[in-house]
């Protein structure tokens, strides 16, 4: 795991102490409202509806053991004792005291961690495939990259100012798992006719009020040359991208508005002036990131796991959650353990401190210290010999984090929405409780098969319902809650973006319409078709004739 | 207490400064957690001069964003009009896991 250098200790000390020192100004009365706002969130402190929330980065969503403990002792220490994982592979702290949040920002730098640029427009969390250097199909460990963006992004002059929020993706494989199409810059590595590692730049994709996919600007970039092309990037939008009007001032609207064509012309001439610059990185100050990125020493591991053999044929249970959790490792006798934030009826992605700890100590005993967050509010123990599977599971099952769904309809991405977000329409989490609550019979999920629903409580989509297979929008509707369903989108390598089903449905009906959706895929799919792949053949058709029948 | 009241009702709310938490103006120009103590306003006019306190409590760094919200009833049967407000007044709409669970519910 990447550990921080004596700068950038220095650095997240003395941020911290510069916002203690605000914080007190602010609490004396010394400084008002509008001039403190913009220092707090510059530290990740928004104001929400019950109270303050901090929000934290986790780079690329790794954590080791000692930090998930430092969040656990936050949530105990300044919080109501739980967490919110969210889709930027961030944590969330929702009842943080003003007075509090210096102390609990100090605790934080002491595990190496913070919530600067967890906020304003500037370059967020840089988010990764969760399965980064263990996944089978993976060419490099993305983290290498996400680290080097990270260290160059973090209070970059020039980008501290950006006309909105930006949002860089990466996935070292050339199988999309962080939904690379769908943020400002996607990059997406893949190898070039001579078996040399490089990425696809991927440009202006986003989500939010007006859903784009990105456009590829670049199909290949050795990957020595990525900051210069990160930067000469940010620079076209930095100088172009519209100001004057807040919904139009991403990335994507711009080169929606330039085309792809005009948008790669305006980067590569801009490149030429940076390329083979001081922002080339020389190879081996790649190799010494790297290697902070390691594999771990792998313990040999028998040919045969014995115990798990035998528990895979006498317990149903654990076979289930085989099938659906665990996932093929690179490193043979391993495997990568995805544990389930879904538990049925419960808020998704939410984490009490004793399961934060319980999960740091199985890491501590199974996965070599490591744990990835997901941007499907999942975590994972991405390092687990085969042979130790039935302890994990055991142990995950004590903490309720064993539900066999991942991937499948109660596996949930669910928004804080109405009962914790200031910009929230409507509520997000009691909608998914009650979804999971429904389809609780696992046997029925896993017979359904793979069905990603995103639930957002507004049109900024945190909840990601644009590529939901099946998505959920929470609108108000005269002081009413209501939902719009759209089908059909899907955040993978073959995105899409849903399509409006038709007109939204009262909030005590979104079950009934779910259960509808599931229902008329059932009776129309073909053998071995998922949800998306009988959506994709049938169209909306027959899921809007037998939703909006009955209603 | 009047009875039947029609029209609009408002009360002013904020978040404390120093915690974040909802607070409501009460007649006594206190900032209470219990919107039952809220001081109602029956006319625009009176609206007025509750924001005009709220926003000298905003000016002198008690209070975070004051405004007016619609009610219903008062006292003990007062209501915000507003879901999100309803929520704000009376909390998550779902329980929340606890520090010591490693369930939920
Ligand atoms: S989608 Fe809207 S309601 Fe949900 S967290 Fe984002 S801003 Fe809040």
């Amino acid at each position: 795991m990447y550990r921080y250098d004596e700068y950038d200790h220095a650095f997240v000390a003395e941020r911290v102490a510069q916002f203690r020192d605000q914080v007190k100004r602010r609490l004396a009365g010394e400084i008002t409202e509008d001039e403190f706002k913009p220092l707090r969130l510059q530290n990740g402190l928004y104001l929400q509806l019950h109270a303050y929330m901090l929000r934290i980065a986790i780079p690329y969503g790794t954590l080791s053991s000692k930090q998930m403990r430092t969040l656990a002792h936050i949530a105990r220490r300044y919080d109501r004792g739980y967490g919110h994982f969210t889709t930027r592979q961030n944590l969330q702290f929702n009842w943080i005291k003003l007075e509090d949040a210096p102390d609990a920002l100090a605790d934080l730098a002491k595990a190496e961690m913070h919530a600067i640029q967890t906020s304003g427009n500037c370059i967020r969390n840089t988010t990764a495939d969760h399965w980064a250097g263990v996944a089978i199909d993976e060419i490099e460990d993305p983290r290498i990259w996400c680290e080097i963006i990270r260290q160059w992004s973090t209070v970059h002059p020039e980008f501290s100012f950006l006309p909105r929020k930006f949002k860089i993706a990466v996935t070292g494989s050339p199988n999309d798992r962080a939904a690379v199409r769908v943020h400002d810059i996607g990059l997406r590595m893949l190898r070039d006719e001579n078996g040399e590692p490089g990425f696809e730049v991927i440009v202006g994709g986003g989500l939010g009020r007006t859903p784009m996919i990105g456009k590829t600007i670049r199909p290949f970039l050795p990957k020595q040359h990525l900051l210069s092309y990160l930067e000469a990037i940010l620079r076209v939008y930095n100088r172009y991208g519209r100001r004057d009007n807040i919904y139009k001032a991403r990335i994507k609207i711009l080169v929606h508005e330039i085309g792809a064509e005009e948008m790669r012309r305006q980067v590569e001439e801009e490149w030429e002036g940076l390329r083979d610059g001081a922002l080339d990185l020389p190879a081996d100050v790649v190799a010494g990131i790297g290697r902070h990125f390691a594999p771990p020493r792998y313990q040999p591991q028998p040919t045969i796991a014995t115990e798990t053999e035998r528990l895979r044929f006498e317990n149903r249970d654990f076979a289930l959650w085989l099938r659906s959790n665990v996932v093929a490792h690179r490193q043979p006798g391993h495997a990568i353990v995805n544990l389930s934030l879904k538990p049925e009826g419960g808020p998704p992605g939410d984490a009490s401190a004793a399961q934060m700890d319980a999960v740091a100590d199985l890491a501590d005993a199974y996965s070599c210290g490591e744990i990835r967050v997901t941007h499907e509010q999942n975590l994972v123990l991405p390092h687990v010999a085969v042979a130790d599977l039935p302890a994990v599971w055991r142990g995950l099952t004590l903490i309720g984090f064993a539900t066999p769904n991942l991937g499948l309809v109660s596996d949930i991405i669910a928004c804080p929405g109405l009962d914790y977000c200031a910009l929230a329409n409507a509520r997000a989490i009691p909608v998914a409780q009650r979804i999971s609550q429904h389809f609780a019979d696992l046997a029925r999920q896993h017979d359904i098969g793979e069905l990603k629903i995103k639930i957002s409580g507004c049109i900024n989509a945190c909840g990601h319902h644009h590529v939901g297979h099946i998505g959920i929008l929470g609108v108000d509707k005269n002081g009413t809650e209501f939902y719009q369903i759209t089908l059909g989108g899907h955040a993978g390598d073959d995105v899409s973006l849903g399509s409006i089903l038709g007109p939204a449905v009262p909030a005590d009906q979104v079950v009934e319409a779910i259960d509808s959706l599931v229902r008329t895929y059932l009776a129309v799919r073909q053998d071995g078709e998922r949800f998306l792949d009988t959506y994709r053949r049938v169209g909306n058709t027959p899921f809007k004739e037998r939703l909006y029948a009955t209603a | 207490m009047a009875k039947n009241l029609t029209g609009t009702l408002q009360i002013v709310t904020a978040n404390r400064l120093r915690d974040g938490s909802v607070v409501f103006l009460t007649q006594t120009a206190e900032w209470t957690s219990d919107i039952r103590r809220a001081a109602v306003a029956r006319d625009g006019e009176a609206a007025t001069r509750l924001l005009g306190i709220g926003t000298v409590a905003a000016a002198e760094s008690r209070v975070v964003d004051p405004y007016l919200t619609a009610v219903t009833g008062e006292g003990d049967d007062i209501m915000p009009v507003s879901l999100r407000e309803r929520i704000r007044a009376q909390g998550l709409t779902f329980a929340a896991i606890s520090a010591d669970a490693t369930r939920y519910l």
